[in-house]
This record gives structure tokens, sequence and C-alpha cells, in this order.
């Protein structure tokens, strides 16, 4: 089991889901968070006062899936987030060690999907 | 004789003064951190509690009884003899108590002003004492001065239409002398404070416009062509002031913002304030351009070099705009458009520029050396800034235990 954490632009959210559903991947944590990597922040400019670096809005969808699926979910990602400019964001796979599903208190793989 | 269009005027007027408090609490509470929103609510909200009750008691005693002397004194405590009849030394066509409320709105607004210089910073209870010790020792006397009957910037023959120098120099001023004694904010340079909440920023602005009308056009006290003279010129020279700002920021910064529409729409009210009842829409347009390019420079460039901090530009948009208002009267001023007024500079009479000049000095100058006073009086009784781990946790939790938002349901 793998935990796929991915960070993307807010705009290729809705890309990003359509590509997952098509890989019948519909399990999916979104929260909007802050921050930015080597397209640096954008300067704000309130009443002359200049704040440079400013972190960025982005999107941060966390995944988990059984192992054969790790493939297909990068490329869904990949798919819907790429445009080939700075700031299209990053994947990172982690191994995930349990998952436990409340309702029923199953444990691994089966759990997950 | 009581005039019923002239009273209900000045009623609507006052409501209209009243609005703008509550506006200027989200235009000053837009631009502070979400850690301290409220504050900056409360300090509004509880000025509209302490004053109007400061006002009825003895506020309008000391600002507006007649007398020669320092201030009007006690003798219209509690309002005695201030009744449903006119007092024609300051309004011929409506109840004298009409007058009293309206000027109560403006004793409200002024020192609800400086908050945009203390913002984020300063403990509640200090600022409770010195709003009420500032607004009996400054606004009251220069109110008297400048207004009141036997106030002897009134009878040098000052022009102050709606408050240019009692309302706008005054809180500016006290607003330069907060941001020199109080000192700067926790991390200041490492991290810009920016405004959490632009659209309330708009929200306030757009109620502080919409509520101009009645300081403006209801200092003419009657529903006349002045009152419409004052309305018209109120909202050319914040339209010019807002675009104004805009432009030169266009120019400066690359971007035109809303951030800057407001505050140069602010300025452009500001600035009109003591001339609105005296120039007409020409000389309304030019105080209203300029404005925007004083105040732009006095935020941007003087402040940052100067090194106070102003947190929202109290003196930088009010004392400028004001000062600029009151000179902007001595040179525009018009016998054309106000019979009872006099004529400035541009209309042959340069001595009118220099009394105007001579109130600004005065103004200026005993608002900086009283607001001072104030000030160390109160740092010494219970002191006036809150501790540095408050003002980083936020005044809103450690001065009131409220949050404006939170995080989960």
């Amino acid at each position: 089991m793998k935990l796929i954490i991915a960070i993307i632009q807010p705009s290729k959210l809705e890309e990003v889901k359509e590509e997952l559903y098509k890989q019948e991947v519909n399990l999916v944590t979104v929260s909007e968070v802050m921050g930015h990597g080597r397209q640096k922040g954008i300067t704000e400019i309130y009443r002359g006062a200049k704040e440079t670096g400013n972190l960025l809005r982005k999107i941060r969808l966390e995944i988990a899936v059984n192992d054969n699926f790790v493939e297909s979910t990068i490329k869904a990602i990949v798919k819907g987030a790429k445009t080939g400019e700075t700031g299209d964001g990053k994947i990172f796979v982690l191994d995930l060690q349990e998952c436990i599903r409340i309702r029923t208190e199953e444990r691994g793989s089966i759990a997950i999907g | 004789m009581i005039n019923s269009g002239d009273t209900a005027w000045v009623l609507i007027s006052s409501a209209l003064v009243l609005l703008m408090t509550p506006g200027l609490a989200f235009f000053y509470g837009g631009m502070v951190r979400k850690k301290n929103i409220l504050s900056v609510l409360m300090q509004c909200f509880i000025i509209m509690c302490v004053l109007s009750l400061q006002w009825v008691l003895f506020g309008y005693s000391l600002s507006f009884a007649p007398n020669q002397g320092f201030w009007g004194g006690f003798n219209w405590f509690g309002l005695k003899g201030v009744g449903f009849e006119a007092y024609p030394d300051y309004a011929a066509t409506i109840p004298h108590q009409a007058f009293m409320i309206f000027q109560a709105m403006f004793a409200i607004i002024t020192p609800a002003l400086i908050i945009g210089a203390f913002a984020e910073r300063m403990k509640f209870s200090a600022f409770l004492l010195f709003t009420l010790l500032w607004a009996t020792f400054v606004y009251d006397p220069l109110c008297h001065w400048v207004w009141g009957m036997g106030g002897w910037l009134r009878n040098l023959g000052a022009l102050d239409f709606a408050g240019g120098t009692v309302v706008h120099i005054n809180a500016g001023i006290a607003a330069l002398v907060t941001a020199l004694i109080l000192g700067k904010r926790v991390n200041l340079e490492k991290n810009v404070p920016m405004p959490h909440n632009m659209p309330f920023v708009v929200l306030g602005t757009g109620l502080l416009w919409f509520g101009w009308f009645g300081f403006n056009a209801g200092s003419a006290l009657a529903a006349n062509g002045l009152a419409v003279n004052a309305f018209v010129v109120t909202n050319t020279a914040a339209a010019a002031a807002g675009l104004s700002w805009a432009l030169v920021e266009w120019l400066h910064n690359g971007k035109p913002t809303i951030f800057g529409v407001c505050s140069g729409a602010v300025a452009g009210l500001v600035a009109i304030t003591p001339a609105a009842g005296f120039v007409s829409v020409i000389p309304a347009i030019i105080i209203g351009l300029l404005v925007s390019v004083f105040s732009f420079i006095a935020v941007t460039v003087i402040k940052p070099k100067l090194g106070y901090d102003d947190s929202l530009d109290a003196f930088g948009v009010h004392c400028v705009g004001g000062i600029w208002g009151a000179l902007a009267t001595g040179l525009f001023a018009s016998k054309l458009v106000n019979p009872a007024g006099a004529d400035g500079l541009f209309f042959g009479n340069p001595k009118q520029l220099f009394i105007q000049a001579v109130a600004v000095l005065v103004t200026v100058g005993y608002t900086f050396i009283v607001t001072l006073a104030i000030y160390k009086l109160v740092d010494l009784l219970i002191g006036v800034r809150v501790k540095e781990e408050e003002e980083l946790m936020g005044l809103d939790i450690t001065q009131h235990h409220e949050r404006a938002y939170t995080v989960l349901e």
C-alpha cells in the first residue's frame, strides 16, 4: 500500500480528478495549502509596502492506493496537472503501513478501495 | 422658526455620520491581521458608547456652551438648557438638540480615526482611558475654538466647513504622536503585516463615502442650496481622489489596486471636508486629484524614511489630507458659493490663506503637545502597550477572549 501526496496548481484540480476517475481511483482527499518551489512567490504591494516571495495557493491531494494502482495514479495526476511550466507541482509516494475502514473495521488492502 | 425640512435633513445626516464609525471599523478592520480584527471593531463600537455618554453629559457643554475662554465650561452640563427651541447662534431653523446630536457623531468618529495609528498593539484599558481624556482635553477645546460661540479661531475668521481641522488634522496629529509613543509593532521588518480582508476595506470605504454626505452636506444645517453644493463637491472630490491614487500607483508600482482606490477616496473626502461649503466643483476636482498625490507620498515615501509605524496610515491620510484641505480652502473659497464664508487667494483675498495656515498650525501644535501629555499620563498609570507575547498572539484573544474566525465549524 502506498500513500500518494500530490501538490498541484489549483486550476488543475478538475482535470486531475477526471483523469483519476478514468483510472478508477475514486478516493481522494483535497485540501487548500500555501507554498512555493522554484516558481518563487509573487510580490504584493499594499500602499507601497512591498511583500516579496509571498506563498502561493496550491492544492494538496492525498490518495491511498494498493501497489497495483500506484503507476496509473501517478500517470493520471501527471496527465491532468502538467503544463510544462514551473509551478506544476510535485508528487510524493510513501509507504503506507496500515489502513482501517472505520465503518467495518476491515484492515489492509481491502480497506483502501 | 423651526423648519421641518431642515430638521429632518439634520437628523438623517446625524444617522449618516453615525454609520461612518462602523464603516471606519470595517475600513480599518480589513487592514489588520486576522488575529486583531475584533479589537478594532471593538474599539470603534465602544467609542460609540463612551463618547455618546460623554457628549450629552459634558462634552457638548465643553465644546459649544458660549464662552470666550479655553472651552465652553459646564453651563450646559447634562444638556441643561439645550432644548427643542432653535439656538440661532448655531442653527436658526432646527431644534437645539438636533444640532447637539449631529455634533455628537463628529465627537464619536474623531477619536475613532486615531485607532488607525495604534491598531494591533494598544492595551484596551489604556485605549479607553486615553480616548476619554483625549476627547475631553483635545477634541472639546479645539471644537470650541473653531466652532463654539466665543471660540477664538472662529472669531479670527478661519473657515472649516465640516471639520478639516477639528476632526481630521486633529485626529491625524494625534495618530502621529501615537505612532511615535507606542513604537513599532513587533517583527515589523521581517513580517510585513498585510491586510487580512480587502473586501472589508472596500465595504468600509463605501459606508464612509455614503456617510460623508451627512458629514459635509449635513454641516449646512439646513436642506438648502449650500447643502447641495457640499454634497456635489464631496462626491466629486472623492471620485477625483480615488481615480488619482489608482493612476499614481499604476505609474509608480505598475498596477492599480482596490486598496489604492479606497485610500484615495477617503483622502479625497478628508480634503474636501473643510472646503465643502465654500468651493465649487472645479476646485473640488483639483483638491481631489492632488490630495492623493500628497497622501501617497506621505505613506509610501515619508513614512518608511522616518520609520514611524502608523499602522493604518491615519496620519498619512487624515492629517496630510486635512492640512491640504484646510489650505486649499484658503486658496479656492469663494463668496459666490457661500456669502457667509470668505474669498480665498485665487479670489483676491490672500489673507484667508494666512488665517487658514494659522488654524492649521494651532491645531497641530496644541494637539501634538496635549496628546503627548495624555499618553505619558496613561502610560504612567496603566501602561499603553500590550506585552510582546500578547501582541504576537493577537489582541482579539488576549484583550477580549474572542476570535473572529473559527477554523472548524
